[in-house]
């Protein structure tokens, strides 16, 4: 019902912003193919030499791989919190149970740079000075919003009754959980799960204040290496990066929906 | 508020659920155990920090920190960054959730799809691909001179307007999601009923979906805002060493110079402001705050 040149103007401005969305992308891609020595885009002439380049550096394939084992334990780690803690939010009753919850998903909320100095000081306190222990410890406040976050969309969709139905039919209430609840609960571990492995996986503010010098994950040492040598080759670390999200999304669709996961 | 809302038979069936302790509610020790060992207390010790002045407590750090001209101007210009950034992405954000939610099944999935993946990519990864576009040889350059816009090539890489629109559009999908919540469910009828009774687009804009969407607006704004004025990993590529924000600021103080008690100062300034944006987008959307941030 809007007349022409408002409508115009929207769409116009759209267009501008669906090119801005995907530009950063799109160079990224091209410029880990081009055949520059620089950031630059070639046309009509590829090269595969940054990929090789990458293939051979040690130092970013240790980085990748830590990185990696990061995500994968602090994301399990927060299933295995999270997990309990959600249904006691969703299902109980108790004085500050919404002061938990909004506690439990704050980290999303405040800003890294702070969340990493408490902890750099706070862990310090304690005595935890193993670095990786240290990431870890630091990335589950990250990973666990995420996951309680996803399990309590999904139990509030998920009908108790049927946990009844299953102990009246002869299970144990743990074999209850195990056989009815964890299944029903099954794509909210996937969303959760990838959002909270790629929260770790990309995670630059807690991890600069928690990594030493042999710890650097993914993220420290892409920024050290943009300042210091910038060539590129982060390019094409970058590309990899960005498979890695599109296969993310690929899943989160097959087993969730993107709608679902993107939560409007 | 709730004491009004609810009547006396809730409040009465509360108060006995209370009394009659529910076991399950165990299940949540772990995790609220570990997040008060790892987050409460570290940033209680921040606050300790910021406010112990000289064996006592007091708000001496903040005052001497912000009686510096120098330091003022820091929170100014993480302010000014934030404000024009939420602007930018305000702009662009609502124009895309606009036709996002007037366009049928599959140009939406597309559009949606064209948000969540630079949402979803690593920060780092945008930042980059956002250095390369502004660089003096870069696209953005080449697009200017090739369409006669500018002669010479532009100093993009390290400027204000190159840094504000790069962090726009990287925050930009965290405006377009609330706000597209929203505007899919005013009804199009509604804005045939208006133009019907005499409205012009303006006016119906202005007079139905502008007021409707408010709290979607609303909460894009707070949450970009947010986002904007504690970003670090985006101003520290795109931008040289002059320009600070107190989020840089604070790190500094840790990794570089070495000093606890600015660092603690200048990161409880910069929690204030992003928890006061954060506290606002609460208030108006009655959803709970972290659904937004996917």
């Amino acid at each position: 019902m809007i007349k022409r040149p408002l409508e115009k103007l929207v769409f116009a401005t759209t267009g501008l912003v669906l090119a801005i969305q995907l530009a950063p992308i799109v160079v990224v891609v091209l410029v880990s193919v081009s055949a520059s020595p620089v950031f630059d885009v070639t046309v009509g002439e590829f090269s595969a030499r940054w990929w090789e380049r990458l293939w051979a550096n040690r130092t970013f394939w240790s980085a990748i791989t830590l990185s990696a084992q990061i995500a994968a334990v602090s994301t399990f780690l927060a299933i295995l919190l999270g997990t309990p803690a959600a249904i006691a939010i969703a299902r109980a009753e108790f004085p500050g149970r919404d002061a938990l919850a909004a506690l439990i998903l704050s980290p999303l909320m405040l800003p890294g740079i702070v969340l990493g100095i408490a902890m750099l000081q706070g862990f310090k306190a304690y005595g935890l000075t193993i670095p990786l222990a240290a990431i870890v410890a630091g990335h589950v406040v990250m990973t666990l919003p995420f996951i309680v976050r996803s399990i309590l969309a999904a139990l509030a969709l998920f009908d108790f009754t049927l946990i009844d139905a299953a102990r009246t039919l002869g299970c144990s209430f743990p074999r209850a959980i195990r056989k009815v609840m964890i299944p029903a609960l099954a794509p909210a571990y996937v969303s959760g799960g990838i959002f909270a492995f790629l929260a770790s996986f990309d995670n630059y503010p807690i991890s600069i204040f928690l990594a030493d010098a042999r710890t650097k994950t993914l993220p420290v040492q892409l920024l050290e290496f943009i300042e210091e040598s910038p060539n590129p080759m982060i390019a094409a670390v970058s590309t990899l990066l960005l498979v890695l999200t599109i296969l993310a999304l690929l899943a989160l669709e097959r087993f969730v929906g993107l709608r679902r996961a993107a939560a409007i | 508020m709730t004491a009004i809302a609810g009547n006396a038979g809730i409040m009465a069936k509360r108060a006995a659920a209370r009394r009659r302790f529910d076991p399950l509610a165990l299940l949540a020790i772990p995790a609220a155990a570990y997040f008060v060992v790892a987050l409460v207390f570290p940033l209680g010790r921040l606050l300790l920090d910021g406010f112990s002045v000289g064996g006592g407590v007091g708000i001496g750090n903040f005052t001497r920190y912000l009686a510096d001209p120098y330091n003022l101007g820091v929170v100014w210009n993480t302010l000014r960054y934030g404000a024009l950034v939420t602007l930018v992405a305000a702009i662009g954000g609502y124009a895309y959730a606009y036709t996002m939610a007037r366009s049928g099944p599959k140009m939406q999935m597309l559009l949606l799809i064209a948000i969540v993946l630079p949402m979803t990519t690593s920060v780092i990864v945008k930042a980059f691909g956002w250095l390369v576009l502004l660089r003096s040889n870069g696209l953005v350059n080449h697009l200017l001179m090739a369409s006669g816009i500018v002669r010479e090539p532009l100093p993009l890489l390290f400027s204000q307007p190159g840094l504000i629109v790069g962090t726009a559009s990287i925050l930009l999908p965290y405006m377009v999601l609330p706000i597209f919540g929203v505007l899919r469910q005013i009804h199009p009828d509604l804005l045939g009923a208006a133009a019907t009774l005499g409205g012009s687009p303006i006016y119906c804009f202005r007079k139905v979906i502008l007021p409707l969407s408010l709290p979607g607006l609303i909460a894009g704004i707070c949450f970009v805002f947010s986002m904007a004025v504690s970003a670090y990993v985006i101003p520290s590529l795109l931008t040289g060493a002059g320009f600070k924000t107190l989020s840089k600021v604070a790190a500094d103080s840790y990794l570089v110079i070495l000093n606890p008690v600015r660092g603690a100062t200048v990161s409880l300034i910069l929690l204030a402001i992003a928890f006061a944006a954060v506290f606002l987008a609460g208030r108006v959307v009655n959803r709970k705050p972290g659904q937004m941030r996917a």
